[in-house]
């Protein structure tokens, strides 16, 4: 177990540096970002000073040392728009993404498996057929069009709802959310409902699936045969065992709902990272490109680090060892 | 008794109504298109920067909603002689934090201007003609310019005055937590929270007189059907840069009022002018390689201009939100040519003029334009290659992220691209100084310049207005070295932005060629 630990950690570190290269090749081929950021007005003088201000006129290799060099401090570049560093920008918009997640993720736990395991349990039914219907639906309409359309009904033609921004916020921890005052969960309802109709969809397909394959199973027909309600066998035994699953999905799909939540963030104007990587993208802002992608990098790599040590957790069967192949 | 309840509440209800409606006369939120990056106002010479700028901070000159100087913190100025202007400053001004403002904080702003540490895109274009500044009295100030300079107040006007005694050794980051965010401005900075929003507050002591607003919400929304549905759904009391597919369903909203001005952005295709034998994307009709670059033509150059259909692109593709241009700057502003007007629609001149220029069966060329930066720039290249195509130019049309664009345009691999040009000093110098100078680092012309255009007898003019400070001197230099420019077709103008706001009803806004969002420019009533 300790061996396999230590085996992964050095193939996570290995794969952050390899992204590092990757990321700052790709970065350095997009555009020139004096081009981008400079006044029109600016003439040729003013044009090298900001080169050099931007330490752009070093080769490729010596600004990726530096960046190296840095990073290896915890300190991944100056944002060239914001003159702040890259990192605490980050830091600053996170609390808002991750709230927006963490909120879309209630939501597709909380609608996704009830209507999975009524889509499951009677699959013939009109209702199921609906249910199904509508997460053919969530799949494939696109988020930004969802979400405008949202915004058009719930907030321009009925009023009830803010069309966009983030709302007032409390303190909590040190951080600003905003789900702990009234106004501001009024906010946050329409984008972490768009960014969760993808995550409902899939729980409801995964919960639907996976019912259907257990109530076929032996350990089903014999706890009903023991006469055991209808509610415990599916709650304890059917539930508990699609669970798996689930949670396997749920916390993957928690790192591309924070990565991806840009189409979110940009259509609801929600101040969060992606949000911030977007108008970084668009004015080429290298520093804060970088140090974005290369936090939703190292995410990635804890997230499946930890699924795949909660997995053993979760079914004994699973054994973390070295296998030698 | 149930009907009495019922009674109560509708009337408490209507309170309520009553009491937001009047809050909300007092508060403006604004929603604008395009991100303020900081608050330190010599760190990023932007537009949404510089309009945030004003809110807080005061030049010593402004300009109006037409693009004309007006006196700021400095209440006159004259030439003392060539090189020397003398400017006279407002008394009795003071900085929100109650600092005096005097003749000190002038001397220190220039200096601190072009030095801010990491900036992207620094003032110093602003104070490099300035050879020393010296104070004479509290209330004014002397600047010597290195050589004759009549653009100095023109150019002063774009640099916020600060204070010497709160922001020597100020960082930018000061500025955007608020700890120094103090100027002379209408309003006070509240808070800054980066690609969200600003909030401000009236500053009751202004010397310009109080503001309506007692507080104003500057939002960043810039997805454009999000910032037009904001206001739909009445979150946003205004928002610019209005999509030009909703400005006609706009107009007839009943709620709603559209506020537009011809800008001062003038969208033109550039050419190739850097090359003789032959041009990257132009070949023969057959796709055969050119001995020589046609675009160096000026019969092929005029015959390109002539074959588009200005009009058209106007009406169709900006659907109204533009007007045909045929000279860098609109009627009206200073040192527009009278009787310049856009090259007339001609579709058989410009197949006779492409035969006389050697190219009867005509050419094959590509055409190059961002698809996000310009309104509805993608379009207009697509219909322009079909005016083209039309005349025998069998044309190729590529539009791409402005950030792709714009690198590959500045190293010229083009033959024909489109750009845009915002004259924020309203006036002809300055696209003829970067688009069409002939491009010199140490005179600093023609830094915009991407096709490399170069005509001796341009520059000679434009030198010359340069150095002469009489205005309707220069006015008369610079007409005619835009007169030069456009007859030998250095760049092909199409059409001049319009501005377009749209707001609540019970509002009025005084609408800025220069493109700046303002709450200055909003007063209630109207």
């Amino acid at each position: 177990m300790t061996v396999y630990l230590i085996r992964r950690l050095m193939q996570s570190a290995l794969v952050v540096l390899a992204m590092t290269v990757i990321l700052f090749l790709g970065v350095y081929a997009i555009g020139d970002p004096v081009e981008i950021l400079i006044s029109p007005e600016a003439d040729q003088m003013e044009r090298e000073r900001a080169i050099a201000a931007l330490g752009l006129d070093r080769p490729l290799w010596e600004q990726y040392v530096a960046f190296l060099g840095n990073a290896l401090r915890g300190d991944l570049g100056r944002s060239f728009v914001f003159n702040e560093p890259a990192l605490k920008l980050i830091l600053q918009k996170m609390p808002a993404t991750l709230e927006l997640a963490l909120a879309a993720t209630v939501f597709a736990i909380v609608l996704g498996l009830p209507l999975g395991l009524i889509a499951g349990l009677k699959p013939e039914a009109l209702y199921s057929r609906v249910i199904m219907a509508g997460s053919i639906l969530g799949f494939s309409l696109p988020t930004f069009w969802v979400g405008l359309m949202l915004i058009m009904v719930f907030a321009v033609q009925l009023g009830w709802l803010p069309s966009t921004g983030r709302g007032p916020t409390a303190e909590f921890l040190g951080v600003q959310w905003s789900f702990l005052t009234a106004d501001g969960l009024r906010y946050l309802i329409m984008p972490a409902l768009n960014l969760s109709l993808f995550k409902i969809s899939l729980v409801i397909r995964l919960t639907r699936a996976g019912v259907r394959e257990t109530v076929l199973m032996d350990y089903v027909k014999f706890a009903r045969a023991k006469g055991l309600s209808q509610n415990r066998v599916i709650f304890v035994h059917v539930l508990k065992n699609i669970l798996i699953p689930v949670v396997t999905v749920t916390a993957l799909e928690f790192g591309s709902t924070i990565a991806f939540s840009v189409v979110t963030e940009s259509v609801f104007a929600w101040p969060g990272m992606g949000k911030l990587i977007i108008d970084s993208i668009y004015v080429l802002d290298r520093p804060v490109i970088v140090a974005y992608l290369m936090i939703i990098v190292f995410m990635f790599i804890v997230l499946n680090f930890t699924v795949d040590v909660l997995y053993s957790v979760l079914d004994p069967r699973v054994r973390l060892q070295d296998q030698k192949a | 008794m149930m009907t009495a309840g019922l009674r109560s509440l509708l009337l408490a209800a209507a309170c309520s109504c009553a009491m937001a409606g009047a809050a909300a006369a007092q508060n403006l939120t604004i929603a604008v298109g395009a991100p303020v990056t900081s608050i330190d106002p010599h760190y990023h010479n932007l537009s949404p920067n510089n309009a945030m700028a004003a809110h807080i901070f005061d030049g010593l000159a402004d300009t109006d909603s037409r693009a004309r100087l007006v006196p700021g913190l400095a209440e006159s100025w004259r030439t003392i002689d060539d090189t020397t202007w003398e400017f006279r400053l407002r008394r009795g001004v003071t900085f929100h934090n109650g600092s005096d403002f005097t003749a000190e904080d002038v001397a220190f702003t220039i200096s601190r201007a072009p030095n801010v540490p990491n900036s992207p895109s620094g003032f110093g274009i602003f104070t490099r003609p300035i050879a020393e500044v010296q104070v004479v009295d509290p209330h004014t100030v002397r600047i010597r310019t290195r050589a004759v300079y009549p653009l100095l107040a023109v150019d002063l006007s774009n640099v916020m005055i600060l204070d010497k005694e709160t922001h020597e050794n100020a960082t930018t980051e000061d500025f955007n937590s608020g700890k120094v965010a103090v100027g002379t401005g209408p309003y006070r900075f509240v808070r800054f929270a980066p690609g969200d929003r600003i909030e401000l507050e009236r500053n009751d002591t202004y010397w310009g007189g109080r503001q309506p607003w007692q507080r104003v919400n500057y939002r960043i929304i810039v997805n454009e059907a999000a910032r037009t549905a904001a206001l739909l759904a009445g979150d946003v009391d205004l928002i610019d840069q209005v999509p030009t597919a909703d400005i006609a369903r706009l107009k007839q909203d009943q709620r709603l009022n559209v506020s537009e001005v011809v800008g001062l952005r003038i969208i033109y295709l550039a050419l190739d002018h850097s090359r003789t034998d032959g041009s990257p994307f132009v070949s023969g009709p057959n796709g055969e390689a050119l001995d020589r670059n046609p675009l160096k033509d000026v019969r092929v150059r005029r015959a390109l201009s002539i074959a588009i259909d200005r009009n058209a692109i106007v009406s169709r593709v900006m659907e109204g939100a533009a007007i045909p241009a045929g000279q860098f700057l609109p009627e009206g502003t200073y040192s527009h040519v009278p009787g310049l007007n856009p090259p007339a629609f001609d579709p058989d001149g410009a197949r006779r003029l492409l035969a006389e220029a050697g190219y009867p069966n005509g050419l094959r060329l590509a055409i190059h334009g961002p698809n996000d930066r310009y309104v509805n720039d993608a379009r207009i290249i697509q219909a322009i290659g079909s005016f083209w195509t039309r005349i025998g130019v069998r044309t190729q049309v590529e539009a791409m992220p402005w950030t792709t664009f714009i690198a590959r345009a500045g190293r010229q691999e083009f033959s024909a691209f489109l750009v845009g040009w915002g004259s924020s000093t309203g006036e002809a110098s300055s696209p003829l100084r970067s688009l069409v100078a002939t491009f010199n680092r140490e005179k600093g012309f023609g830094a915009s310049n991407r096709g490399r255009y170069s005509n001796p007898e341009l520059d000679r003019l434009l030198e010359q207005a340069l150095a002469t400070v009489d205005d309707e001197k220069r006015e008369k230099l610079l007409q005619d070295a835009t007169r030069v420019a456009m007859e030998d077709v250095a760049i092909i103008p199409i059409h001049i932005q319009k501005n377009v706001w749209a707001m609540k009803r019970g509002l009025r806004h005084d609408a800025r060629a220069d493109e700046l969002t303002r709450a200055m420019d909003v007063r209630p009533g109207g």
